[in-house]
């Protein structure tokens, strides 16, 4: 096994990529990302990386690169944050479609306006239906892991990987982190080799029209690979297991076995959040904790499964979706428990909005409303939780 | 039935809709939305080749007589072979007619 040193996440993100042997990198830089691909950059041009680096004029064009690099056969990576992430939009749909395998981690940033550069989840949420595969890491093992995991399975099931790491609260932290053995990632992250691609000794066509007659049968193709890379998914983090003795699940359940009250919550919280149902615990509270990691597809056996018997569930969004019955999380926790003969309540917070702190405390104070709803009804179809009246 | 407007089933298509076959754009029908068509007055035509450069589509081909006649299966009507003649041999005609 590797050896455990302490790194700035960021870093080791960076290092993880290179470890995957990636072909082109393109990206535009924008705080909380910049270390990722600056790190990247030195490596290529200290010689340590055999890599294109292509420095583009935005965050579209660094998107368009990685697609045209992609459909060419070979490894890409980028990396954004929030408005980077808006710039890049119309393409990201683009490379889903394509299926092509492009990877990507986001140092998720609020959205403008007002001008943030702080840490919540608006600029990924915007993504939702783009038809990435999106995971969430919770520490910086998990995202280096999540690394390797994200070439392994968007060159398998042929989609792009968008992973996820809370800016600033996880990019710029310095944690002990392993970094895989070489040779352990060339057997993970095997050569790169496509079926199709753009190869002028074997010409296709990529980017045709879809008419009327063709568009529905080819959304309809796309919906059934992704929701099929689900096994994918579970097969390169069986994989890993076997490689590295470390366990990743879809869903993470934190003292779920006879909790009755759970609050649902995805990437870097998670860590607060478990302190509070300690707290909670030593209380005599049957309290639990769910995270999400696998964000697309969504895991909806795994989470059903997760949730066990619990009588009331409280999500924690870290996204306003404007003028909707709940938070992204939110819509969709409700919308798998309405198809299900488990029916628990549901209430619905938005915190930690722009890194606003989400304190212990506050966990305890989620969880406590999340008990009121077991006794009445919930008044509301999401708080916007901490807000000075 | 909505099923039946669709050309091939999902499950026939390769990966990203790419098309496997190249060059097979020429199988494509453009022509079916002309509203006017272009006609040809051999009398006035000096052959100059005008209508086959300026075509978009690339729809005009010498015959054998050395006139350039209009291919219909991709013409679109656009009408800029008649505006550019030289001579005013090619008219716009109005398909219903």
């Amino acid at each position: 096994m590797g050896k455990v040193i302490a790194k700035e996440v960021s870093i080791a993100i960076a290092e993880a990529v290179a470890q995957c042997k990636v072909d082109v990198i393109s990206a535009y830089p924008i705080t909380p990302q910049t270390h990722i691909v600056e790190h990247l950059a030195e490596l290529v041009n200290n010689g340590e990386l055999d890599a294109e680096y292509i420095p583009v004029e935005s965050e579209h064009a660094a998107m368009s690169a990685c697609i045209g690099a992609s459909a060419t056969g070979v490894r890409t990576f980028t990396s954004t944050s929030s408005q980077g992430l808006l710039l890049m939009y119309e393409n990201l749909f683009i490379a889903s479609a394509f299926r092509l395998p492009v990877v990507m981690v986001i140092a998720n940033r609020s959205i403008s306006a007002p001008i943030s550069i702080w840490n919540d989840h608006s600029d990924v949420m915007t993504m939702r239906d783009s038809g990435w595969i999106q995971t969430f890491a919770e520490n910086g093992q998990e995202a280096v892991d999540l690394v390797y995991h994200a070439y392994r399975v968007a060159e398998k099931a042929l989609f792009p990987v968008a992973l996820n790491i809370d800016g600033f609260t996880l990019s710029h932290v310095i944690e002990p982190i392993e970094l895989l053995d070489q040779e352990l990632v060339d057997k993970y992250v095997p050569p790169l080799r496509m079926k199709y691609k753009l190869d002028p000794k074997k010409p296709i066509s990529m980017g045709a029209i879809g008419v009327p007659e063709i568009y529905t049968e080819a959304k309809k193709a796309q919906d059934k690979a992704l929701k099929a890379s689900y096994r994918i998914i579970m097969n390169a983090w069986k994989e890993f297991e076997k490689l590295t003795g470390r366990r990743y699940q879809p869903i993470e359940s934190y003292k779920m076995e006879d909790a009755e009250v759970t609050l649902i919550i995805m990437g870097s919280l998670a860590g607060t959040a478990m302190d509070a149902v300690d707290l909670l615990r030593k209380k005599g509270k049957k309290v639990g904790l769910i995270r999400i990691r696998l964000w697309r597809p969504f895991p909806l056996k795994d989470f059903l499964r997760a949730i066990g018997k619990v009588r009331a569930i409280g999500v924690v969004d870290r996204a306003v979706s404007h003028g909707s019955t709940g938070g992204p999380v939110g819509i969709e926790v409700r919308s798998a428990l309405y198809q299900s003969n488990k029916r628990p309540k549901v209430v619905n917070f938005v915190a930690g909005l722009s890194g606003r702190d989400v304190t212990v405390e506050d966990f305890v104070e989620l969880f406590e409303k999340t008990y009121e709803a077991i006794s009445k009804k919930p008044r509301f179809s999401y708080e916007i939780y901490g807000v000075k009246e | 039935m909505p099923k039946d407007q669709g050309l091939v089933s999902w499950k026939e298509l390769a990966p990203g809709m790419f098309i496997l076959e190249p060059g097979n754009s020429v199988k494509f029908k453009t022509g079916d939305w002309r509203t006017y068509r272009p006609v040809l007055d051999k009398e006035k035509c000096i052959k100059c080749g005008m209508c086959y450069a300026i075509c978009p589509d690339l729809c005009y081909k010498k015959d054998e007589g050395g006139y350039y006649i209009v291919n219909l299966y991709y013409c679109k009507g656009c009408g800029l072979c008649a505006k550019h003649c030289p001579k005013g041999a090619i008219t716009m005609v109005l398909e219903e007619d």
